[in-house]
């Protein structure tokens, strides 16, 4: 009999410890399948955040960085300078890569970094207890917006693949969810062309992924599925934004 | 070899060539420029790497990434930036990460001034960041000791995987003096780094480079192992150099820019019949207590000049645990002792009076 | 033989390049050398001052505060640090810029008028080589010759054409220097 679901092998066998319904795991799975395929687990490194995903160094079965939050594309740049036949990577939150983390980022992109990051927005600080993230929508309650998300007072969502696309460095941006099956496969596509761009040398990839954090927004697996769908998709449009020659 | 005039910002970036550094991630501040144009001039004749940051917690965090992947690598600021990267630093000590970070001290607190000072001892050699972690700390009074000092900042940090910071002020930053050099950079010594997280390539397990440990026991022990290794660098790599202390009756403790007026001053006290001598901790830490106290059952007492309001001088009462009166002169906002003006303290000193920290 | 050397000017002046050939005389003498240039907050015009130590045993404080040779460009200098100078010590005025007179009785005390004598020798940017010439006749710090050598090692290959104007320079103020010390002998 043939196995046709497997663990990917750059995923390690242990529990993730991610609330029922998080879609970090999905992501994570994701991302590994994608080092699978391209045979690139022997020269990979991560570098995982600070956020739900802090432990990512334990998850992926390849070389791997933990670094402090918002840092991690610092970090990925000393890696990636130093190693450039390696491919380096980044798993971020929003809070991590969209806030506290916003000058690396913008920089990173701006220097065309030839490394791959996966950008996880939840809308929500979600390791934290639920805070309100840089990702918040208008009137969406978190625990730091109790009335709701004003734009008065916190102003509007951050779109960093909007944000991300006029500059010169950045070669692959996508924004993608994975909230039902037809968009993980989508999702996985956009993954592995920034990968490729990583591999190809074309310069900075990003793939922004909506992601469901049942837990911080009160609402059960498949109700946040919805909503995601309903409330998120329609701020934040998926598609890519940036192909290697070509913006979009 | 040959021997040419130095500044001493340009020997550190020498002394980091010839030590086999090939990265340098900064962030520009004064008073330490010279030393990354030098390095922005010369990396790239041996193969390596410049790169001007977005901000100085950009240009640690890249230090993390590049030493986490087994490289020789540096950064260099000043008091604000050096502030900055104190986060980072904890992450490098907690994830024992070796790496040579230059602070070249100016005046603060705040935006300060731009002039010499040695204000940031404490921040340099209580750790600086947060959590329990020590860098090792080193404090060079010459141009050729610099580069000297460079390769030997960079062994240390590969032997016990740790910071190492070289404190120096901009009066370093800016003196020439004559150094020996060797013509030709040595090619840089590979140093095995079995625990970088380079690829595995091979391996056969990851790497990971990490400071969490969410399970309590599990951090205590990596306390603690640290504490162990901070133990050894305490016994092992104390580094001083002493100056007429036989017969000396007054210790003078001095570091860098400091050290050197102190030597002047021991000279003319000397002159004067006053038995003056002095100590001069090379490495801040280790600090050299054992030391210190043994001087300390031998002299009358000690004066420590330093150029900020006293806190090499909390050390020293550490060392001298009260034997015998620990004085203190001190200038600050970018003064430099006169040593007319040291001298006066011996001589006050001397003859019983002066004032006590 | 310690001769601690501090030379104040304003930016521009050239009292930091003045010192450094100094210092590079001596290194090449093989004595020892030290160099503290002091900069006020300004870049250009602002105060340009810098320390020289030339001596035969290890320079203990590189930080010249008492010097035994002052060398003063402008008149907020003499002000300031004539009162620095051991007794006995030396200053050396360009006249051509400084008005001032020093008070202390104490010091021995040279005028040149280093611009008009470098005009005379064709190059007004070789007023401070004057000064140093001077310097090195009444301290024999260097040789003279020595500092003409360093004059290739200091200058940028594209200035080696004022080599000789320069050289003519360092000669022209130990001449005077020599001149004024007889006098004073006398
Ligand atoms: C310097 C610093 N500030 C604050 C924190 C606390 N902190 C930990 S995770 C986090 C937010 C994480 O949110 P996000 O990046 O959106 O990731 P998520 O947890 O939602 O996956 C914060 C603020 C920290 N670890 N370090
Ligand atoms: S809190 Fe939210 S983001 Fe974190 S693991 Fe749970 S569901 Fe996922």
């Amino acid at each position: 009999m043939r196995k046709v679901f497997s663990r990917p092998e750059s995923l390690r066998d242990v529990p993730f410890h991610y609330c029922p319904g998080c879609t970090h795991g999905v992501i994570h799975r994701l991302v590994a399948e994608v080092i699978d395929e391209l045979g690139v687990r022997d020269i990979a490194v991560g570098v995982g955040p600070v956020g739900c995903s802090v432990f990512t160094y334990e998850y992926f079965d390849c070389d791997m960085f933990q670094g402090s939050h918002g840092r991690a594309p610092a970090v990925a740049t000393g890696i990636k300078r130093v190693l450039p036949d390696r491919v380096v990577f980044t798993y971020q939150g929003d809070g991590d890569l969209a806030a506290i983390g916003t000058g690396e980022i913008v920089h990173a992109a701006a220097r065309g970094e030839k490394f791959t990051v996966i950008f996880v927005n939840n809308a929500i600080y979600a390791m934290t207890g639920g805070q309100m993230a840089p990702t918040t929508l208008l009137g969406q309650v978190t625990k730091t917006t109790p009335y709701g998300r004003d734009k008065e007072i916190n102003g509007f969502p951050v779109k960093i693949c909007e944000m991300l696309a006029p500059l010169d460095g950045s070669a692959y941006l996508a924004r993608v969810a994975v909230h039902n099956p037809k968009n993980i496969i989508n999702a996985k596509k956009a993954i592995k062309k920034a990968f490729q761009v990583q591999l190809d040398g074309l310069g900075f990839a990003l793939v922004e992924v909506l992601s469901a954090c049942p837990t911080n927004w009160g609402l059960d697996p498949a109700s946040a599925m919805r909503w995601l769908a309903e409330n998120m998709i329609p701020y934040y449009p998926l598609g890519e934004y940036k192909t290697p020659g070509r913006t979009l | 070899m040959s021997r040419v005039l130095m500044k001493g910002n340009e020997a550190i970036g020498e002394g980091a060539v010839q030590a086999g550094c090939r990265y340098f991630f900064g962030y520009p501040i004064t008073p330490q420029s010279e030393l990354t144009h030098y390095l922005a001039k010369r990396l790239p004749e041996v193969g390596g790497l410049y790169m001007q940051a977005e901000s100085e917690v950009a240009s640690i965090n890249m230090v993390y990434g590049a030493a986490g992947a087994g490289a020789r690598v540096m950064t260099s600021s000043s008091g604000p930036g050096i502030s900055l990267m104190q986060e980072g630093i904890s992450y490098l000590a907690g994830a024992e990460l070796p790496c040579v970070i230059v602070n070249m001290m100016r005046g603060g607190p705040g935006l300060g001034n731009i002039a010499p000072s040695q204000s940031d001892y404490f921040q340099a050699t209580r750790g600086g960041g947060h959590g329990d972690y020590r860098t090792i700390t080193l404090a060079p009074n010459s141009v050729q000791e610099i580069i000297d000092m460079m390769k030997k900042a960079f062994d240390l940090a590969d032997k016990y995987r740790n910071p190492v910071i070289l404190m120096a002020d901009g009066v370093m930053g800016q003196m020439m003096e004559p150094v020996d050099l060797d013509d030709e950079a040595p090619a840089p010594e590979v140093v095995s780094k079995t625990w970088a997280a380079d690829g595995m390539k091979g391996r056969g397990h990851k790497n990971i480079i990490n400071s969490l440990y969410v399970v309590p026991e599990e951090l205590e022990r990596h306390n603690r192992e640290l504490g162990r290794k901070y133990a050894e660098i305490e016994a092992r790599e104390v580094m001083l150099e002493e100056y007429r202390l036989d017969g000396a009756e007054v210790a003078l403790v001095a570091f860098g820019t400091t050290s050197r007026v102190c030597r002047a001053v021991v000279e003319r006290a000397r002159s004067r019949g006053i038995p003056a001598g002095l100590i001069r901790p090379i490495a801040l830490w280790p600090f050299p207590y054992d030391f210190i106290a043994a001087v300390a059952a031998g002299v009358k007492c000690f004066l420590v000049v330093e150029m900020n309001m006293g806190q090499m001088v909390e050390d020293v009462q550490m060392a001298v645990k009260g034997l015998v009166p620990v004085h203190f002169y001190g200038r600050c906002g970018g003064m430099v002792p006169a040593a007319g003006d040291v001298l006066k303290e011996v001589e006050t000193i001397w003859r019983g009076g002066g004032e006590q920290k | 033989m310690l001769e601690e050397i501090y030379i104040a000017g304003f930016g521009g002046q050239g009292a930091l390049s003045t010192g450094q050939l100094l210092a590079y005389a001596g290194l090449m003498e093989g004595k020892y050398v030290s160099y503290v240039p002091f900069y006020g907050v300004e870049k250009r015009g602002g105060v340009a001052n810098c320390g020289v130590v030339v001596s035969d045993r290890p320079v203990s404080s590189p930080i010249v505060t008492e010097p035994t040779v002052l060398v003063v460009m402008n008149n907020p200098s003499l002000e300031k640090f004539e009162h620095a100078v051991i007794p006995g010590g030396l200053i050396l005025i360009n006249s051509s810029l400084v008005e001032g007179k020093v008070g202390r009785m104490d010091l021995k005390v040279m005028d040149i008028p280093a611009n008009e004598q470098a005009e005379a020798l064709g190059n007004s940017q070789v007023a401070n080589n004057v000064i140093l010439g001077a310097l090195v006749e009444l301290t024999g710090v260097v040789a003279i010759e020595t500092v003409a050598e360093a004059l290739k090692k200091v200058l940028p290959e594209h200035h080696h054409k004022l080599i000789p104007v320069n050289r003519l320079a360092l000669e022209r103020g130990a001449a005077l220097a020599g001149e004024w010390r007889q006098a004073r002998e006398s």
